[in-house]
């Protein structure tokens, strides 16, 4: 029987992706370095200007925020002010402003992809079905072989770290904003219809306001996500908090790696609440 | 002035739909094109015309298509095959910036659920038609207040209308409808989703409104009550095909066949006739001026054995029986303000029968039909159920029918 299955040679799947890959990098090298270098010192600059500000500006700042985003509640405010203080207090400020830059950078492109890319699949059947298999496969793919490509196309460092972050973190904001727009009832879209509106009338008027909370939901997931890949990002040479979690994994430090992941968690909190009430706030 | 004109219409939901069409040319009944192609039919063949500042009520039960059917007028279902015509251009010839045009210019739609964006104000909301057209922020400001006014919704322009009772709300959809001023309303089960007697108010504010700027409505309806009360004309649906057009008049006494007549049945009288329709002319005494003996004389003539007492007003004051005439004359008084009782129930002319039938049972008196405190009628239980059982005939229902 086995000999039968034998009787098929191994189909060079994997030799043609490199094969594929190669040609991409050879094709595309130019490309790819404007990309890298461009993208390299925006971020540097990002990074700089943070840790420019004062730490404690840079706390209140974050801490009125907080603040006024919750309705004016002392909660998040102190959780913050607490959490920061702690992670400057372990020398890990800097690494924090890498984090917040890497964290910004891939999701805010994320966004500005997936916006677009979920408003087309609500718009359009075919769209749908060749973007819904797309989306699952980047989903259920391990974040780590995102990195493949990503060393491939931009070599080590923070850009192939965002952009690994990106494909990571695209699929929720994708999702919700398909979901968001199709959910839009019945009724109000023939309303917009009946009163002569055009497509994109309807769309700026009507669908995406309707649509905003549950596409802030989805906003809110892809912050998350491409916050959860900053440990895997620095595997590749991204800087930041990962990198401390990666370096402790390595020496086997417990202590070192339960204060950079613990850093991580405060970050995250702050992170997720704030995009969370920005959302409660406009309903 | 004929202001729509629908040829031929049908709309077919599924697969196979050339398939289905020729059948449908073929005059082929819709169960047999449902065997043959496993099409549905929304709406079959459908031929009517409706006339400038007519209310044309289109009324069938769930599932008889007049929904799909109001959809395919302003094409927010595209008809599958037929013509419309709207002051004689063909609209469903229309490419999309031309039907675009038509739907900003001529038609506005009322929505069941309302159709309010809840993201908006009221204001916004109102505003919503003519700010798709393109129209500068004062001027549709200007209209869009006018219509609020209009509807006597003005102080609630900022609010959001999920803050608004239903009623509210279905105004704001109809000041929204209002305020793009189109020659032609869409009106999908406007007022179905409203309880009972807002509804009916919802339908005077309608007529009275129909009054001042003369629209083409189209109305749609699973009520027959409210067909009858609003429609100058009714459409009857089955199962995608229109069977009956007609006044109320003409549909009741004479329907087309006996799906119209078992529909029929479902009107209760009581509930179409108001005390409007069946009070009497009261007998009255200004109590202000006529005495007893004014009142004893006025009773002989009349043969009865009570007065109703009004001021010179002709307000409402209660009533004055045959026995206190006498006594007061008696006694030699001029007055008979002393001896009015006021113990009848008073009733308001635009109530239902069917809600006055336990008042009047209760009562030993006849009731008092009284309009802004004037006394405009009187209702005796005798006319009461005269005017109910008169429904074999169906007079009673067709002298509704042309009084609202």
């Amino acid at each position: 029987m086995s000999q039968f299955l034998d009787f098929i040679p191994k189909i060079p799947v994997a030799d043609s992706v490199e094969d594929a890959m190669d040609l991409l990098t050879d094709t595309f090298a130019g490309f790819f370095d404007v990309i890298k270098k461009s993208g390299k010192f925006s971020m540097e600059f990002v990074t700089d200007f943070l840790v420019m500000i004062p730490p404690v500006l840079f706390i209140l700042i974050i801490a009125a925020i907080a603040f006024f985003a919750t309705k004016r509640k002392f909660g998040l405010a102190i959780f913050s002010i607490v959490g920061l203080l702690f992670i400057y207090n372990q020398g890990l400020w800097e690494e924090l402003m890498n984090t917040i830059t890497l964290v910004l950078f891939s999701s805010v492109i994320a966004v500005i992809i997936g916006i677009p890319l979920g408003i087309l699949m609500s718009k359009s059947k075919v769209a749908e079905t060749i973007i819904q298999p797309l989306l699952d496969f980047m989903q259920t793919m391990p974040g780590f072989v995102y990195l493949i490509p990503a060393v491939a196309f931009f070599g080590i460092g923070v850009v192939p770290g965002v952009f690994a972050s990106i494909i990571f973190a695209l699929p929720p904001v994708v999702r919700f904003t398909n979901l968001g727009i199709r959910q839009v009832p019945k009724e109000l879209v023939e309303a917009a219809d009946s009163y002569g509106s055009t497509g994109w009338q309807k769309l700026y008027k009507v669908e995406l306001p309707i649509a905003r909370p549950t596409i802030m939901a989805g906003v809110n997931q892809t912050v998350l996500l491409s916050l959860s890949m900053v440990v895997i990002a620095s595997m590749i040479g991204a800087p930041g908090l990962g990198r401390n979690v990666l370096s402790a994994l390595q020496q086997a430090k417990v202590g070192n790696g339960f204060v950079a992941g613990i850093s991580l968690v405060i970050l995250a909190i702050i992170v997720d609440r704030l995009t969370q009430s920005f959302n409660k706030k406009r309903q | 002035m004929e202001k729509i004109k629908i040829e031929n219409v049908s709309k077919i939901f599924g697969r196979h739909i050339n398939q289905a069409l020729k059948l449908v040319e073929q005059n082929k009944s819709k169960t047999e094109i449902l065997k043959q192609t496993g099409a549905t039919i929304g709406v079959y063949n459908a031929n009517f015309t409706v006339n400038e500042g007519e209310i044309f009520v289109i009324m069938g039960l769930s599932g008889s298509g007049k929904s799909t059917l109001v959809r395919l007028l302003n094409r927010l279902i595209e008809p599958t095959s037929g013509n419309i015509y709207i002051d004689g251009e063909n609209i469903s010839k229309m490419n999309k910036k031309q039907l675009i045009n038509v739907r900003r210019e001529k038609m506005s739609m009322v929505f069941q659920n309302f159709g309010l964006f809840p993201h908006r104000t009221v204001l916004a909301n109102t505003e919503f038609g003519l700010e798709i057209r393109g129209i500068s922020k004062e001027e549709r400001r200007l209209k869009a207040e006018k219509a609020l006014n209009n509807a006597g919704l003005l102080p609630y322009k900022d609010q959001l209308p999920g803050q608004l009772s239903g009623g509210m709300q279905q105004r704001v959809g109809l000041a929204r409808a209002l305020a793009n001023d189109p020659d032609i309303l869409l009106m999908d089960e406007a007022f179905s989703a409203l309880d009972p007697l807002i509804r009916k108010d919802m339908q005077d504010e309608l007529l009275d409104l129909q009054q001042k700027v003369r629209k083409t409505i189209i109305f749609i309806t699973h009520d027959l009550n409210e067909a009858l009360r609003i429609g100058d004309r009714i459409a009857l649906m089955k199962d995608g095909e229109i069977i009956q057009i007609g006044t109320g008049e003409e549909i009741l006494t004479n329907p087309a066949n006996d799906y119209v007549r078992t529909f029929l049945e479902d009107v209760d009288r009581s509930k179409v006739l108001t005390v409007e329709n069946a009070m009497i002319r009261p007998i009255s005494l200004n109590i202000d001026i006529d005495g007893p003996k004014v009142a004893l004389q006025r009773m002989r003539e009349e043969e009865v054995s009570v007065l109703l007492a009004v001021n010179k007003l002709r307000e409402f004051k209660g009533y004055i029986t045959a026995d206190d005439a006498l006594e007061a004359s008696k006694k030699g008084e001029n007055s008979v303000i002393n001896y009015v009782r006021t113990d009848m129930p008073i009733v308001p002319p635009e109530m239902y029968i069917q809600d006055v039938l336990g008042i009047i049972s209760d009562s030993k008196t006849p009731l008092a039909v009284v309009q802004e405190e004037k006394l405009v009628g009187v209702l005796i239980r005798g006319v009461v159920i005269e005017a109910l059982s008169s429904s074999d005939e169906n007079e009673g229902v067709t002298e509704n029918v042309s009084i609202s």
